[in-house]
């Protein structure tokens, strides 16, 4: 048993461990997976939504057997003052498709099943093993691991690291730096159970039909960040988030916020009733694109929220963590077939394959916009300000349009003035270019 | 030396519900554990094993899904593992459940070798019973030691075991010849972690699954409901007790702060407590 070598040992099984141990293991090589948690899933949480594209380039028919909760047809977007939401809904009859886009899923079931479908392609899985250290040969290549049960190192061809947003292995093995409190948002999240006719009729839906909504505004009392509400088969997933930087320096905490989220009076008729099941927090990388660390090395790679892969104008994660899970796999059975060694310069055919895809694309195209949400008047000021607009516009009280518009338009450039706008303005533009 | 350890999958009752209007067990969605009980047992049949050699035998009557605790024993180091499953044995109570059991240790003494000693826990946390390891000891004609505390003496050449055993109003110390059957309390000795040898090799055992038939089950009508004489009238919630859960409200901004106002709360809410722990500490 001593000196026992894998072709490729994963740490962590998310979606972009699992993802990347599935790869592998298909294509027969001898991959060993290590997870710290109970079972695979039983530390992660996520809202969540489960964006089908990628799922499919990795497990074709999915569909099949994976625990799905409700398929979107419905997107809600929320900027909300205390007393108010303005929203953009976007429905569609498209989304009832054969093959849906976008899921509602419930992480725990859903990690299961995706580890379970890893075993079967033939990869080896220890839960509760917690890799505590990476081991290196004389030339400073990562050869294997250690984790914190007793016995030998185990050694691999090449070590993934897929560990999550904290990145701990990486960094105490100083391959990298811990993520700043300014890159990295701290979410909580409950379930809200309800009894299945009850969500439907609450949200307008028809058998496994859902709705999201995303929203925006006072509910993080000046913080950057956002609430969400997903509906599941019977219970809806409600979560916030704002920066650990921004928690630090305001007295919120984050269970204050997602009581006053929950108890918006917009939001509270659509939980009322409801039994609270779950109670989470986890942390989600949001430096984007300018907070990815390095991502390869000699004999290592960095997948899955570990690299800062997380696009959060969109709220994409799971989707980002499964691609590169499957392209650093991709990576990996190339450099083999051709019997080429994991050296630092091999791998760095990742990072190149990353370059070409719409992860860093997207991450690159929002690159500047973290800086730009630090504009505290986008989150606070702007929402009552677009409250205020509309609730001028539908109030009918005898004063004439032409004086509301004159109205709304000054409520406008009395707030944030003439450059305060402008300046705004430009700054989305450009984060958003 | 072949030791037969008896484990059952549970919902973990820390996490069972019960439907307030209903009044039914909600089970949906409730992760399963193995029976704590049965942790103290593998434990000291692990300990047995390790000082005088020979093999541990894991076994279970359950679902398919029950394969996960038996994977989980032989990550804590347990040789071998085995599955009873069949749909015959649905709605078993504890005296079809120990007649499958007792057959299926005989067909495991078969092909491993005769038992020297097999343990249960004393109870589980699901049915509470703590008749399923006298059954199957009455069954296979064995002795039986239930309630057990602690192994003072084993002695494999003399083939004679001491224990601790609690009973009403005191602690009993008993002599018995092998092979026995011995059920164990909670509290007995802490559960190892298997290493990453055991893991490894946990992780990759295939766990031997018999159905009723390759079990040689002679009767399937003693089987499941049907060999089932015992009927659960009613499922209740009992009603709270008086001392409830209690919030603490404290102020203060960094975990330190925060941290040492819940101790004080609590040590001003239990006097004896922080002596009680100190004295605790000085102990170690
Ligand atoms: C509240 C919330 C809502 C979200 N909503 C969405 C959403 O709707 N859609 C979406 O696409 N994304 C969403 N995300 C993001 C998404 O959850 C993540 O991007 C995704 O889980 C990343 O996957 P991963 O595999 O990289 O990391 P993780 O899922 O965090 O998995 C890392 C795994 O590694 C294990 N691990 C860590 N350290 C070690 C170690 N030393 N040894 C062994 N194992 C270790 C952990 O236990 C864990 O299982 C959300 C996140 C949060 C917190
Ligand atoms: C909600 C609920 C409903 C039930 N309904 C019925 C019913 O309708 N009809 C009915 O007849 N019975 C019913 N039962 C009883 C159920 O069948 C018993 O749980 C079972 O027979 C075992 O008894 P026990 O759990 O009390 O075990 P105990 O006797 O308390 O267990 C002692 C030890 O025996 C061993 N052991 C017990 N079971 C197993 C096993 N399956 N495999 C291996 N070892 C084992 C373990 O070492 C355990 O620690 C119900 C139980 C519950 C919780």
């Amino acid at each position: 048993m001593a000196n026992e070598k894998f072709d490729a040992i994963v740490v962590g099984a998310g979606p972009s461990g699992n993802a990347c141990a599935y790869t592998l293991a298909t294509r027969g090589l001898k991959v060993l997976q290590l997870e710290r948690g109970e079972y695979p899933g039983s530390k992660n949480v996520q809202g969540a939504i489960l964006y089908a594209d990628a799922l499919e380039k990795i497990i074709p028919d999915f569909r099949e057997d994976a625990p799905l909760e409700r398929h979107i047809i419905e997107q809600r977007l929320w900027m909300m003052d205390d007393k108010s939401y303005c929203g953009a809904h976007y429905r569609s009859e498209d989304f009832n498709e054969d093959k849906p886009n976008r899921y509602t899923i419930i992480r725990a079931p859903f990690d299961k099943w995706f580890s379970k479908r890893v075993v079967q392609a033939g990869a080896l899985i220890l839960c509760e093993t917690t890799v505590t250290e990476l081991v290196r040969d004389a030339h400073d290549k990562v050869i294997g691991v250690r984790t914190d049960r007793d016995g030998e190192a185990i050694y691999a061809d090449v070590v993934v690291l897929a560990e999550g947003v904290s990145g701990l292995v990486g960094a105490r093995a100083g391959l990298r730096s811990i993520p700043k409190p300014d890159t990295v948002a701290l979410a909580v999240k409950e379930m809200h159970f309800l009894p299945r006719e009850t969500v439907e009729q609450r949200f307008n839906l028809e058998g496994d039909e859902g709705v999201v909504i995303e929203a925006a505004g006072t509910i993080t009392k000046g913080m950057v960040g956002t609430g969400f509400l997903y509906t599941n088969k019977e219970c809806i997933s409600i979560g916030i988030g704002c920066l650990i930087s921004d928690f630090t320096e305001s007295d919120q905490s984050p269970y204050g916020l997602l009581e006053a989220f929950k108890n918006h009076p917009s939001v509270k008729p659509l939980l009322a009733g409801s039994e609270v099941k779950e109670y989470a927090a986890h942390m989600i990388p949001e430096g984007g694109y300018k907070a990815i660390p390095q991502l390869f090395g000699n004999g290592w790679l960095i997948v899955g929220d570990a690299g800062q892969f997380v696009n959060a104008v969109h709220r994409e994660g799971s989707n980002l963590a499964m691609t590169t899970g499957r392209i650093a796999a991709e990576t990996i059975l190339d450099l083999k077939t051709r019997n080429a060694p994991m050296t630092a310069h091999n791998l760095a055919a990742y990072k190149a394959r990353l370059d070409e895809s719409f992860v860093m694309k997207d991450l690159k195209k929002y690159k500047n916009l973290p800086k730009v949400l630090h504009n505290k008047h986008l989150l606070t000021t702007y929402p009552q300000l677009l409250s205020q607009a509309a609730q001028t516009w539908f109030r009918v009280d005898g004063v004439d349009k032409k004086s509301k518009e004159n109205e709304i338009v000054k409520s406008f450039f009395r707030t944030r003035r003439v450059k305060g706008l402008l300046g705004d303005v430009l700054g989305m533009a450009r984060g958003w270019r | 030396m072949h030791i037969v350890v008896c484990i059952k999958q549970v919902p973990d009752s820390a996490q069972i519900r019960v439907h307030p209007v209903t009044n039914t067990i909600m089970r949906q969605g409730v992760p399963t554990i193995i029976n704590p009980y049965d942790l103290f047992s593998l434990e000291e049949a692990l300990r047995l094993r390790d000082r005088f050699g020979g093999e541990v035998t894991v076994v279970t009557m359950g679902p398919p899904m029950a394969d996960a605790s038996l994977r989980k024993c032989l990550t804590y180091g347990a040789d071998r593992a085995v599955l009873l499953t069949d749909r015959f044995f649905a709605g078993s109570d504890t005296l079809a459940t120990s007649y499958a059991l007792s057959y299926l240790i005989k067909k495991v003494a078969q092909e491993w070798g005769e038992p020297d000693i097999i343990f249960c826990g004393k109870q589980t946390i699901d049915g509470d019973t703590a008749q399923v390891g006298p059954g199957i000891a009455k069954r296979l004609n064995l002795l039986q030691l239930t309630y057990v505390a602690k192994i003072d003496e084993f002695d494999l050449a003399a083939r004679e075991i001491v224990i601790h055993r609690r009973a009403e109003g005191g602690i009993q110390i008993l002599k018995t010849k092998l092979p026995c059957l011995v059920t164990m309390l909670e509290g007995t000795n802490d559960m190892r972690r298997g290493s990453i040898e055991d893991a490894l090799r946990g992780a990759r055992s295939e766990i031997v699954t018999w159905n009723a038939a390759e079990a040689g089950i002679p009767d399937l009508a003693l089987c499941g409901l049907k060999g089932s004489p015992t009927i659960v009238k009613k499922v209740f919630a009992p009603s709270p007790r008086a001392e409830k859960a209690f919030q603490i409200e404290v102020q203060g901004k960094t975990p330190a702060e925060i941290s040492d106002a819940v101790i004080g709360e609590i040590n001003q809410r239990q006097p004896g407590l922080e002596q009680d722990i100190q004295k605790m500490a000085a102990g170690f």
